[in-house]
């Protein structure tokens, strides 16, 4: 029992890890439409632009930060401005195939500027069991998993302090909701695209930190993106509380499985099984756990 | 689409006919490098091209070439990808005079290539990788999977666990699981192990870790259960350090992880940090910035400023190493041909493969090239194109790999019969009569 | 003045229904058609044959396929490349263990293999659309390949997972070069994409392009949503899982599973999109312009690394080429988006309508 413990505990610790790399896909899909699949990308590159800062101009941590920081904004800024920009009003799809360019794109930027090869990263918290709780229940919980769980409650707490309660937020759900009506009240769309934008690469900053710090800093950073992309279908594309709910659950019935039923089928299945979960949930809810339902009219 | 197609295609036709043209001056031996430097793969591409084009540069700079033929090459960009393998390869096989041999450093498009080097009589070099059951001269003319194959490796590898636990008798009732990459990679050992493990008696588990491998939480808690006695660990890419700081996070002892040797490099362990303290791996080459070899070709190549690799801290590391290796197997078998054919003549694709299936790089003669102990000796003959099959073991101490054993021979009489069972398996569905070895070793 | 249909009048239905209803069309195309089989062949070198049309044409079906699924039909899917393995490797298992099947029926029943398998991971498509569905697609991506590799049988109990394709073998003789591999790629090509064409103006395409633009409303007039679907994604599949066997047979001889990954089938639906949806002609095109771009730009740096080493004795470090290839290419791929969203397909268009009207302004 208590192994079964430990494997639901560690998969919805992982779980969160996914669903901060989700958080960064839901804010753009909810403000612009743009399924944005650079995300990984950007993940990847916020992550060896801090290391590189800080590894190869030996800068100290709380230079490399704001400056890794700054240096997301101005990549969102200028993908709002060269990509988005003249791209509105186009199907999603192309929005979509956009964004994969997009990415292309910012890989090789960031193998260009940082090299091709992984760094280490360390964010002062081991990754280590709890030495108490091995020692009186026999049962594993890493202090790092723990650490980057209370560091994403934060981030959704201050996203939801964000949207909530100050008027860029406001005006961010306004247009969430219907881009005509926002532009006929006022609201300048392209400034609060650009605020998304900038807002999901701080995002990315610190999902890449926290998988920095747990895989290393290199470009498999980019494959967080697949583990993010059940979760979205799961939690629904538009839905902040979705997302962390939807990388609990898959989290931990991916590990749940791989454990139980991974040796009977010959293992290897977590590629595919957060998929099916997720394809189990949208034939009951099509739109995802709190994803918002559309009414079709002829 | 005639119209928009054949702008497209004139097009491309000039800027080739532009890169074509600019023809080599004759007199030297071409070598097409199907590189990559770009994606997830691009650590390894950028170390092993780079100390390949280095030991290049060296003999050019050095010796003036081999036997004063130049050596050139020209590096084309796959992404790993098959299809842009092949392209680069057709591209560059008739360049300026002919590819003396061809080393792809992807699996996948080694296998692309196996019917099209046959066609175009250009051996193919897979070092360390590539269809094993190619090591069968006498079925795969053209391909060398040369020093040493997976199956090969995966004996090694229990050879040095047994030495480690005191003998083969003494690993009956151990156990042994085998973390993998879920992939054709992975899966290459699992015969030898499941042989093995009928064999000495132990307890083998196959645990698969499904592609990159950024997430190994389940295994290693499956792991903690089963409590093996070693692991043996046949990752790749993230899938290393990931593995190493799981391991760490269920307080396996690292000590007790044997890594093969596409987990076994600087770019593996880095990332984990302090986790990979005490990881052992396999490998076919020595590394170092401190080798006799690699500092003569930091002082001859870097010195004059043509060095390839951009971060000179990884002048030494494992890949660049491994790209010294195969730069040594290319220069060697080119020699061996002209010592044969003609010296100071530029050598055929054909010519080259007799050279490599002659190649015989004793102990002496890799201490003449200042390589003793960076690479085993190989000897390849007709029948048997892998030469050698030793492997060395280090440990990783925090800081850099340390050797801690020698050459470590393989099990030749199991894995040579597992290889001719596959290599004539093949055969049959292919339709290819095996050719007879004893008939061309008088020539 | 040469391109104008003036003069050309339709006197029965079967004339005003034909595929090509102008008469310089018609002609330009059956060109082509005899240049590709009849001087191509004999004109092109092995370097052409073998590592550019050969490629080319197979991605053009593939992408032809997906066009289908996603340019006619609406239903955006990123599992292609996957539908291309159960296409490759069912026609080396056909070709395996039943005996004197003719190429020709293997390609057709590995195609068939492809849509049953297509079709059955269509069925969510009945209940969610968009991305949501395009999410659930990767579904069948990942878990047909990990099938392939996981269980040996469709290998043939190779220890690596990998098939080596048997010879091609047409009325006894065996195809082993590079003109007759890719003169018999052609006709595949050419006739599924005439089937293909033909398809898309009958009541099959029409339901298709119903669906498309309103699901709902194409109901309502009496389309079986059910059956149309699963038939786009059938039909889909069979293109693509026919373009896998000719991957495997034609162009690369040996494949493994993961040769077939995410990135072959966004790469793929780049070519639906810069080509064009819904156009049968943008699916070459667009497969032409992914395949020659990244090859074009490769050609073009080592060009200008030539000229820099001959008149510098310097040259760009082999990383900084190859990643700038890559935003490049990605560059271009936006630029593109950005300039003509409607893909290739559409510039063509507008091109013969500027050709009508030349050189009269009007």
């Amino acid at each position: 029992m208590s192994f079964f413990f430990e494997v639901l505990v560690a998969g919805l610790l992982s779980g969160v890890m996914y669903a901060l790399v989700a958080l960064g896909f839901v804010l753009i899909f909810k403000a612009s439409g743009v399924f944005n699949f650079a995300q990984g990308a950007m993940v990847f590159f916020a992550a060896a632009t801090y290391a590189g800062l800080q590894q190869e101009h030996h800068l100290a941590a709380w230079i490399a930060l704001p400056l890794a920081l700054a240096a997301m904004v101005v990549l969102g800024l200028a993908i709002e401005r060269v990509v988005l920009r003249p791209l509105v009003n186009q199907p999603q799809i192309t929005l979509f195939m956009a964004t994969i360019g997009l990415a292309f794109f910012i890989e090789g930027m960031s193998q260009m500027f940082w090299g091709s090869t992984p760094r280490g990263l360390s964010v002062g918290v081991e990754d280590q069991p709890f030495q108490w709780l091995s020692d009186r229940y026999n049962v594993n919980v890493s202090q790092f998993d723990v650490f980057a769980a209370v560091i994403s409650g934060i981030l959704v707490v201050l996203l939801a302090l964000f949207f909530q309660r100050t008027r860029i937020g406001r005006a961010l759900r306004a247009v969430a909701d219907d881009h005509q009506a926002a532009l006929s009240v006022g609201i300048p769309l392209q400034y609060i695209w650009a605020i998304v934008w900038a807002v999901a690469g701080f995002v990315a900053l610190v999902a890449g930190l926290l998988w920095g710090a747990r895989n290393g800093v290199g470009f498999s950073l980019t494959f967080t993106a697949l583990k993010a992309l059940p979760v979205l279908i799961l939690g629904g594309f538009e839905s902040i509380p979705g997302a962390i709910v939807g990388g609990l659950i898959i989290g931990a019935s991916e590990k749940i499985a791989e454990v139980y039923l991974g040796p009977h089928v010959g293992g290897g299945i977590e590629g595919w099984f957060a998929y099916v979960i997720a394809l189990a949930f949208l034939l009951v809810r099509p739109e995802g756990l709190f994803g918002e339902r559309h009414i079709d009219r002829v | 689409m005639l119209r928009r197609t054949g702008i497209l295609a004139g097009l491309f036709g000039l800027a080739l006919a532009a890169a074509t043209g600019t023809a080599m001056a004759a007199g030297e031996q071409f070598v097409p490098l199907l590189s990559y430097r770009v994606g997830p793969y691009a650590a390894g591409g950028s170390g092993i091209f780079g100390g390949y084009i280095d030991y290049m540069n060296y003999v050019n700079m050095k010796e003036g070439g081999i036997n004063g033929v130049k050596l050139t090459w020209e590096e084309c960009e796959t992404e790993y990808n098959n299809s842009r393998g092949v392209e680069c390869y057709e591209r560059l096989k008739k360049h300026a005079g002919g590819a003396s041999m061809v080393q792809p450093l992807s699996t996948g498009i080694t296998y692309s290539l196996i019917d099209r080097v046959a066609a175009d009589k250009i051996p193919m070099v897979t070092i360390g990788y590539g269809r094993t059951d190619a090591a069968d001269g006498a079925v795969f003319p053209w391909v060398f999977p040369m020093i040493t194959t997976y199956w090969s490796q995966a004996s090694d590898i229990i050879k040095y666990i047994a030495t480690k636990s005191g003998g083969e008798d003494k690993l009956r009732g151990k156990k042994i699981v085998h973390l993998y990459h879920d992939s054709a990679y992975g899966k290459e050992p699992i015969p030898v192990l499941e042989a093995y493990a009928k064999k000495l008696g132990f307890e083998l588990t196959l645990i698969p870790v499904a592609h990159p491998g950024n997430e190994q939480g389940a295994q290693w808690l499956q792991i903690r259960q089963i409590k093996p006695d070693w692991v043996i660990l046949w990752g790749w890419g993230v899938m290393n350090p990931t593995a190493l700081k799981a391991a760490a996070k269920v307080g396996y002892p690292r000590t007790k992880i044997i890594g093969d040797w596409w987990a076994g490099s600087e770019e593996d362990v880095i990332p984990a940090g302090d986790a990979s303290k005490g990881y052992t791996t396999a490998v076919f080459n020595e590394s170092g910035a401190n080798l006799p070899l690699v500092r003569e070709i930091s002082k001859v190549v870097y010195g004059a400023g043509k060095g390839n690799l951009e971060d000179k801290s990884r002048i030494g590391s494992v890949y660049h190493v491994r790209g010294i290796v195969s730069g040594i197997v290319t220069v060697e078998a080119i020699r061996v041909a002209q010592e044969h054919f003609g010296k100071g003549k530029v050598m055929t694709g054909e010519q080259v493969r007799w050279g490599l299936e002659h190649l015989n790089l004793t102990e002496a003669r890799l201490k003449q090239l200042n390589a003793d102990g960076l690479m085993p000796p190989t000897h390849v003959t007709c029948n048997d194109h892998e030469g050698s099959g030793l492997a060395k073991f280090q440990t990783w101490d925090g800081n850099q790999w340390k050797v801690v054993s020698g050459w470590i021979a393989p099990d030749k009489d199991m894995i040579r019969s597992m290889i001719v069972e596959s290599a004539n398996k093949y055969a049959k569905e292919k339709g290819v009569t095996p050719r007879d070895c004893s008939k061309e070793a008088s020539m | 003045m040469l391109y104008r249909e003036a003069g050309q009048f339709k006197t029965t239905y079967a004339a005003d229904q034909q595929i090509f209803p102008i008469r310089q069309d018609r002609i330009a195309v059956l060109a082509l058609v005899f240049v590709a089989f009849a001087v191509v062949p004999w004109v092109a070198n092995q370097y052409w044959l073998s590592a550019i049309l050969i490629p080319v044409l197979i991605f053009s079906l593939a992408a032809l396929g997906l066009n289908i699924l996603t340019g006619y039909a609406g239903q955006l899917s990123l599992g292609t490349a996957a539908f291309m393995a159960v296409g490759a490797f069912a026609a080396y298992n056909l070709d395996l263990r039943v005996h004197g099947l003719p190429l020709p029926l293997v390609l057709v029943l590995a195609g068939v293999f492809a849509a049953a398998v297509g079709a059955v991971f269509g069925l969510p498509s009945l209940r969610i659309k968009g991305f949501y569905l395009a999410v659930a697609t990767l579904a069948a991506q990942f878990f047909i390949v990990w099938a392939l590799v996981k269980f040996p049988w469709f290998s043939n109990d190779s220890s690596s997972g990998v098939i080596t394709t048997q010879k091609m073998r047409l009325f006894g003789k065996v195809l082993d070069t590079p003109a007759q591999k890719y003169l018999f790629t052609l006709t595949v090509v050419a006739l599924l994409a005439l089937a293909a064409k033909n398809m898309m103006r009958s009541p099959t395409g029409r339901a298709f392009m119903a669906v498309r633009d309103m699901d709902v409303a194409a109901a309502v007039i009496g389309i079986p949503l059910m059956r149309t679907k699963l038939l786009a994604f059938a039909i889909s599949s069979f293109y693509c899982g026919v373009a896998g066997a000719l991957y495997a047979y034609a162009y690369l001889g040996t494949v493994e599973p993961e040769g077939f990954t995410l990135d072959l089938s966004f790469r793929i639906l780049f070519m639906v999109i810069i080509g064009g949806m819904g156009s049968i002609l943008g699916s070459f095109l667009g497969a032409a312009f992914i395949v020659l771009v990244p090859i074009g730009l490769n050609v073009s740096t080592q060009w200008l690394n030539g000229v820099l080493q001959s008149g510098l004795q310097w040259s760009l470090p082999g990383s900084l080429t190859s990643n700038l290839e890559l935003m490049v290419f990605g560059g271009l791929i936006i630029f593109f988006l950005i300039v003509e969203p409607h893909g290739l397909a559409r510039l063509w268009q507008v091109g013969k309508e500027k050709l009508r009207l030349w050189p009269f302004p009007h």
